[in-house]
């Protein structure tokens, strides 16, 4: 996967429906060959706009978009070869699954013969070889899901791109459906851009995700970095959960800060944040990464909680707790024999190793 | 199949209190039912007193006249006892005088002599001169009679003379689609110069097919603008679709005459800008023309409002979905978007279609000799020639071909499949 010949660039697209306030701004991505990118982000942040400008439905108002290497601002949405899966399918509700599934066949001039083999053939690749004679308004939601993407894929386009495909299905249904586009994505090799809002949606299935927010990419790296490595306090709290903690910069060593609490206490985080001596900071830890009670001397942070609530989820405990002059402090202890001892309204210390505290830009509420 | 209420070994289930279950079902929802009947009840017998009941009474009296039996009672007897195979004796004329002479003094002769007339030209004037004389006769009556006048030696009226005796008959239907009976009883097709109903039926058909196409033609894309305008536009847009619509009928034709009528608007303006010759007006009014015209500018609300609503429930994504799929925008307009506004376009055509066929003051108003429809023919028969008779197996015809029409559109299109707005 190399993104020295992008399959696809947005170079510096900016979007305006209004002419008064921009809805994409300055957006640039590279999109390598065989990659499944996910756009994540709120409710209105520019992912509907960004996919379908480069569908080619809507206009970019500023910036160049590159499918292999050449501009498409002025190729028509037809001309594009990209197919497309709408949040809705957008099943031809006149036309059987199969009428459906060779219409862009019977446009590209496909002989019949051909046609009803690739027909059968995505039939099967989706799994619904039987449902070929049916109406779209025939299939149970899951089902039409799966003919929109078997219609997206079946003129074979190099680039697919989803809107929110799943957002109609209930929980069980939608996990399903996210392994098989995956699956899919893999056999074919076909490249991928997906929108969703739902993050462990976009966790598990993407190699990158772009992470929007008000019509700005704020990060755009690998799941695993993004859980892990957030750039941003609206990243690290978009994505999973995420302990909060407000304070000042006091000293900078290398890549670590110390950094005084607005409560008083003291810690070090691996500082991200720009800034000198004083600069405002949020501290974000996961919840999993903090240690309750830990034996003094093994981690460098230590400092006093109180224990606010106990919620028992089985494999795990989660412990709510008064830390910093915040109350919404969660740690997720493991379930092993030793812990059974915690209670409500006891006094302890939380302590994290300063790698998985970052120090990120302040956030002001 | 087995059905849900019956158990494995077909046992009837039944209720608490041992009643079967169907039963107490029935019984459950019977109260529901009056009331739902109750709450309808007003309107069905307004709907069965002001539409059911007269179309019922036009049929009927399309196939029933009683003018000659009522009247003619003794040469009715007569004629219903025997068969005429020539023309019959003293005693069939000695009734005939004694008829005529009672319906004189009744004066009923006129309508025996209309109903007469009807199917035997010239039967008017022999009837009611017949009838004047007919006290002052002697026996031999036949002969005295053919004396008055030689056609009551005419087979062909005693023929027709016999059919009327019966007051059910199609005769009516028969000079309805432009056929008589000849002199032995044959249904054949009068002369082609005296043939009025028939044609005037093609033509009504064919200027309803014409003014449906029209609209069609129209409405389609403002209907598609009005459904895909953001709605502020829309909202206007919709606002002078329907401006004619709250416009009296009368109003709106008297204002098509103003602006086309031969000294009209348009001309002058043409005249004015010398497009035309003061002697080379173009006659838009009164003739087929202005039939066309005013109605299709009438109808096409009619046909807006149902593609509009269609047009409304299609989601954009659809055409979307189809150009990104490949398709060019014709395509994806005529392989996507038009099938699905069908159900729209059935329901506007239909109703354009139906209410042209049925279209009376515009025409009455506009369309001169060429361009009258079959209603204005059946009104003519209600107002001036009073033969009702033949007005209702005009009416009932018209009623048969929307019939007909709706059928075939069932067929095609399925009326469920019809959205009217
Ligand atoms: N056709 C349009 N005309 C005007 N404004 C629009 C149009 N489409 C979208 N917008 C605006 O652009 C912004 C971004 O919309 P967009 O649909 O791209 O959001 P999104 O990220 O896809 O959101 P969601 O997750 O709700 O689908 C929103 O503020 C929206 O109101
Ligand atoms: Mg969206």
């Amino acid at each position: 996967m190399s993104l020295d010949n992008p399959m696809v660039r947005f170079d510096n697209v900016q979007k305006s429906y209004d002419g008064k306030t921009l809805v994409v701004k300055n957006l640039d991505v590279d999109i390598a060959q065989g990659e499944f990118l996910t756009m994540l982000g709120p409710s209105g942040s520019g992912k509907t706009t960004s996919l379908m400008m480069l569908a080619g439905f809507e206009p970019a108002t500023h910036g160049e978009i590159y499918l292999n290497g050449k501009p498409i601002n002025n190729v028509p949405p037809n001309k594009r070869g990209i197919g497309m899966v709408f949040q809705n399918y957008a099943l031809f509700p006149h036309m059987t699954v199969a009428e459906n599934l060779a219409f862009p066949l019977k446009v590209r001039n496909v002989s019949p013969s051909e046609i009803d083999k690739k027909v059968q053939r995505i039939l099967e690749l989706v799994e619904l070889p039987e449902f070929g004679q049916r109406r779209p308004a025939q299939l149970s939601g899951g089902q039409q899901q799966r003919v929109a993407v078997a219609r997206a894929l079946v003129f074979e386009p190099e680039l697919v791109l989803m809107d929110e495909p799943l957002g109609a299905l209930d929980k069980q249904l939608r996990e399903q459906m996210q392994y098989e586009i995956k699956h899919i994505h893999e056999n074919l090799g076909v490249t991928v851009v997906y929108v969703t809002h739902d993050q462990s949606e976009a966790l598990t299935m993407s190699d990158r995700i772009a992470v929007f927010e008000d019509g700005v990419i704020q990060q755009l790296s690998s799941p695993n970095d993004l859980y892990e490595k957030p750039d941003n306090s609206f990243v690290a709290q978009f994505i999973g959960e995420n302990n909060r903690l407000s304070g000042s910069i006091t000293g900078i060593d290398g890549k670590v800060c110390h950094v005084t609490l607005d409560s008083g206490d003291q810690v070090t985080a691996e500082k991200v944040v720009d800034g000198d001596v004083g600069t405002r900071t949020t501290l974000s830890i996961r919840p999993e990464r903090i240690e309750l009670d830990p034996e003094p001397g093994t981690v460098p942070v230590n400092i006093p909680g109180k224990i606010e609530e106990l919620i028992y989820l089985g494999d795990h405990i989660r412990v709510r707790m008064s830390v910093a002059g915040t109350s919404e402090f969660i740690v997720k202890v493991r379930n092993s024999s030793g812990r059974r001892d915690l209670e409500v309204g006891q006094s302890t210390t939380v302590g994290w190793d300063p790698e998985d505290c970052r120090a990120l830009d302040e956030i002001t509420t | 199949m087995q059905s849900a209420t019956a158990t494995p070994n077909d046992e009837v289930l039944t209720s608490a209190d041992g009643t079967p279950l169907q039963v107490a079902l029935a019984r459950a929802t019977r109260k529901a039912k009056w009331r739902a009947f109750w709450l309808v009840a007003p309107l069905l017998l307004f709907i069965i007193i002001t539409f059911a009941i007269p179309i019922a009474q036009m049929l009927y009296r399309s196939v029933h006249n009683t003018a000659f039996s009522e009247n003619m009672p003794a040469v009715g007897e007569y004629l219903r006892n025997n068969d005429i195979t020539d023309v019959p004796g003293e005693a069939a004329f000695a009734a005939l005088v004694s008829d005529l002479i009672t319906a004189r003094e009744n004066k009923t002769i006129g309508s025996v002599a209309t109903r007469m007339n009807y199917e035997f030209p010239g039967a008017r004037s022999q009837f009611t001169g017949s009838a004047r004389k007919a006290k002052r006769l002697e026996p031999p009556f036949k002969e005295a009679l053919i004396a008055i006048d030689k056609d009551w030696n005419s087979k062909h009226l005693w023929n027709v003379m016999k059919r009327a005796s019966n007051p059910i008959g199609g005769s009516f239907y028969l000079a309805a689609v432009d056929m008589r009976y000849d002199e032995n009883g044959n249904a054949v097709r009068v002369d082609a110069k005296k043939r009025i109903y028939v044609p005037l039926f093609v033509r009504t058909l064919w200027l309803s097919a014409l003014i449906s196409t029209l609209c069609f033609i129209l409405a389609f894309p403002v209907a598609h603008l009005l459904a895909t305008l953001p709605l502020r536009y829309s909202n206007l847009l919709m606002i002078f679709v329907l401006l004619p619509f709250w416009t009296s009928l009368l109003v709106r034709t008297t204002a098509w005459i103003a602006l086309l009528q031969g000294q009209g608007v348009l001309n002058d303006v043409l005249v004015g800008v010398n497009i035309l010759d003061d002697e080379n007006r173009v006659q838009l009014m009164y003739n087929q023309a202005g039939t066309i015209i005013a109605m299709t500018h009438i109808l096409l609300p009619f046909m807006i409002l149902p593609l509009y609503s269609v047009m409304k429930s299609i989601p954009p994504t659809y055409v979307r979905a189809a150009r990104s799929l490949g398709a060019s925008s014709w395509t994806a307009f005529w392989k996507v978007y038009f099938p699905q506004t069908i159900p729209g376009i059935g329901a506007g055509v239909l109703l354009v279609f139906i209410l042209s066929i049925g279209f009376y003051i515009t025409p009455a108003l506009v369309g001169g000799s060429s361009g009258q429809l079959i209603s204005n023919e059946i009104a003519r028969h209600m107002l001036q020639s009073l033969n009702w008779s033949l007005a209702a197996a005009l009416g009932g015809i018209l009623l048969f071909i929307i019939i007909v029409l709706y059928w075939l559109f069932d067929k095609l299109i399925g009326v469920d499949n019809m959205k009217l707005g």
